[in-house]
């Protein structure tokens, strides 16, 4: 079992390392720094489903590190990384708490990304002015967590089979 | 989906929009945009005087401000994603824009102190 887990943690990382290049290629109209899909939560949200809480929080940081390096700059990776354990986080919990289906982990996982850096960013830039752009996020995050939540559920549902032979 | 997340939705909205309104109702219009290098305040422009400024570091990294109908926008940057060049301009007290790679950030704040900073004090 162990190659597959192998195997499957490769796949995962490729898979969130090349919807980070493309969310990275897609310039969107709006001109706020945090507002984006959130292409790369699909795979993490498929894997905290799919595989389980420990391997999605191995492979959001594996990930942060790697699209850190390479398509952006690494003055970033402190925000990317606060972003991606808060979401993490919040997103483990609220599974766990069974409250919400996969759209409202979703859209959880992806507003707590956005605070996760603002938190960061306030502190780093010594201002709390940062904080107008919150209202901003959460909407943005509602939709965009929406879409991926039910793009995740639809995903699990057609990978079903593979998963449930990867459980052992 | 679960009943839960429309509630969720919902809460969500709700709050982002109650703080939309409050912003809208507390806006009111900058004279000043401070300049911050590295959290070091380097220079403070007025806002009614059009003009551009470029800031250049020692370790070669450069940012153009540009000062236009009572608006500051970052003109151009030496940083490579160039988020703070997509940020649209900004006049009103206590709006921002940060250069992370550069650790460039600008903010407008009015004759006195806003009510926000003097919360981070």
């Amino acid at each position: 079992m162990k190659s597959k887990k192998v195997a499957s943690y490769g796949l995962f990382i490729a898979l969130a390392f090349i919807f980070s290049y493309i969310e990275y290629l897609i310039p969107l109209p709006f001109t706020m720094p945090g507002i984006k899909l959130g292409l790369a939560n699909l795979v993490i949200i498929i894997a905290l489903y799919g595989i389980g809480i420990k391997e999605a929080f191995i492979l959001s940081m594996v990930r942060i590190l790697l699209v850190g390096f390479t398509f952006r700059d690494p003055s970033t990776l402190l925000f990317s990384f606060a972003g991606g354990i808060l979401s993490w986080l919040l997103m483990a919990i609220c599974k766990k708490s069974k409250l919400f289906s996969m759209v409202g982990v979703s859209i959880v996982g992806g507003i707590a990304h956005n605070i996760g850096q603002i938190i960061v960013a306030i502190y780093y830039v010594n201002n709390t002015s940062l904080l107008y752009y919150l209202p901003f996020l959460m909407i943005s995050g509602v939709v965009s967590g929406t879409l991926i939540g039910i793009l995740a559920a639809l995903t699990i549902k057609r990978l079903n089979k593979y998963f449930k032979y990867s459980d052992d | 989906m679960k009943k839960n997340d429309f509630y969720l939705v919902g809460g969500i909205l709700l709050l982002a929009i109650i703080a939309l309104i409050m912003i809208q109702l507390m806006k009111s219009e900058g004279s000043m945009v401070v300049v911050r290098v590295q959290d070091k305040e380097y220079m403070r422009l007025p806002l009614d005087e059009d003009t551009t400024y470029t800031i250049h570091q020692d370790d070669g990294q450069w940012n153009t401000i540009e000062i236009k109908n009572g608006y500051v926008r970052m003109l151009d940057a030496s940083c490579p994603q160039k988020i703070c060049v997509k940020h649209r301009r900004i006049r009103y007290n206590n709006e921002s824009i940060y250069c992370n790679p550069n650790e460039v950030f600008l903010w407008v704040v009015g004759d006195t102190d806003s009510e926000l900073d003097a919360i981070a004090k």
